[in-house]
């Protein structure tokens, strides 16, 4: 994901009983939903938000990494990263084409976006100010969405889980490649450690907030498992996501900054695991009201962004018209 | 935004010797631009030796409703399948 689980989504229903439990024993079958099979409105609603809100997840997800290309500090990281950004853009671009084939329109889901109906994930709302927060958005931000991702490649809706496949091949090399940034530092210099440290203290909470409100507090969790969209509680998927990175960060040499932190023999079935200090979710929720740092940055760039491309767009499309009239005057001689 | 930009379906070879296959779907003004933003899409790591757009519109697609009265009838059609007919061991294969 980036889709922090569903904000305003509504997957209410007024189909007849026999019509639901058709489509409910075709998901329980583990059936692919594709397209044009007849399916709830409220299955078709919540998908379209959830993977229009996943695709500006990408698109915006561009700015904070797009920031550091021309600052990047070798050529190798330079080419890394860009290659990394023009992949978010590719998943933006894979993930709006599933959307679409639910009946909304490119220019809909683009107009939602900029005037704040559709969110994206609340993570690309905070500042990248140092080169660490390249490495710790790659390791964190691309960690915690393949943890969101990898059960999506199962969801019940055929072409969001084709995309999934796709994007979810693209992942590792971004977490790698963030990785491999921090790695660097917390070799180099005292200052390139506390860089990483700095780095991994401002982005750690804001990341645990990337799977979304606890499952106590999430509305539509219910619904979106029945139907096959969500695999995992929001709660369960943080869970591993922290089991998985804190050995991470051991190997680094840094510590993430909660002081509750302990390992629990009874966690995950008596397996083990990390029990985590508290989230502060006041904080989520104003950053997703639109109170984040960067809220007003991220949508005033991408607002210039479609601007300016404007007259670009314009002139293809007068220009695909005036080949197409042309081929058809000469095929009439 | 203006006008709607057309959509194209994207089909890719992986390599010669192997069928298109269909990937995605994008927006382009025409055939031209649909093929390069294919290729920048969808073939950024090795997918792909050739590839074909083609306008979703000129789509024709059988209907899902229909999907019983279309593809049930070759279920029970088992003659169809070689292991229907029964040959002696001694045959060997065939
Ligand atoms: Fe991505
Ligand atoms: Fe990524």
């Amino acid at each position: 994901m980036y889709s922090q689980g569903l904000i305003g989504s509504d997957s209410s229903t007024d189909e007849t009983v026999e019509f639901l439990a058709a489509f409910q024993a075709r998901i329980d079958a583990e059936e692919k939903i594709e397209p044009n099979d007849a399916m709830p409105e409220g299955y078709r609603r919540t998908l379209i938000r959830q993977i229009g809100q996943h695709a500006h997840s990408e698109i915006i997800g561009m700015q904070p990494e797009g920031n550091w290309i021309t600052r990047a500090p070798s050529l190798r990281r330079k080419a890394a990263l860009l290659a990394k950004v023009q992949d978010e853009g590719g998943h933006g671009l894979y993930l709006y084409s599933a959307a679409e084939t639910l009946g909304v329109s490119r220019e809909d889901l683009t107009d939602q976006l900029l005037d704040g109906r559709a969110k994206y994930s609340s993570i690309f709302n905070y500042p990248t100010l140092s080169w660490a927060d390249i490495g710790t958005v790659g390791w964190l931000v691309d960690g915690a969405a393949i943890m969101n991702q990898i059960p999506l490649c199962r969801c019940s809706f055929g072409p969001y889980a084709r995309a999934m496949i796709r994007v979810c091949k693209e992942e590792s090399f971004h977490q790698r490649q963030g990785y491999e940034i921090l790695l660097t530092l917390c070799k180099g210099s005292a200052a390139q450690k506390e860089m990483a440290q700095e780095s991994l203290n401002r982005w750690w909470w804001p990341v645990l907030m990337m799977f979304g409100p606890s499952d106590g507090e999430s509305v539509h969790s219910d619904q979106n498992t029945k139907w096959g969209i969500k695999r995992f509680s929001n709660d369960a998927l943080r869970q591993k996501f922290i089991d998985a990175t804190i050995p991470q960060a051991k190997v680094l040499g840094i510590e993430v900054p909660d002081p509750d932190l302990k390992w629990d023999d009874s966690l995950n079935d008596g397996r083990g695991g990390y029990v985590h200090g508290p989230i502060d979710w006041d904080e989520f929720w104003r950053v997703v009201k639109g109170h984040g740092a960067m809220n007003r940055d991220r949508i005033r760039n991408y607002k210039k962004t479609v601007d300016d491309g404007a007259w670009v767009r314009e002139a293809a499309m007068a220009h695909a018209e005036k080949r197409a009239a042309r081929k058809l005057a000469m095929a009439a001689e | 935004m203006s006008k709607n930009i057309p959509l194209w379906e994207v089909f890719i070879r992986p390599r010669n010797g192997l069928a298109h296959k269909h990937c995605g779907s994008l927006h382009a003004a025409d055939e031209v631009m649909a093929l390069q933003a294919a290729r920048d899409t969808y073939t950024r790591r090795g997918e792909g030796q050739s590839i074909w757009v083609v306008p979703s519109a000129a789509i024709s697609a059988s209907d899902p409703d229909q999907a019983a009265e279309n593809f049930d009838p070759s279920i029970d059609k088992v003659y169809r399948h070689p292991t229907f007919y029964e040959i002696p061991d001694e045959v060997g294969h065939m």
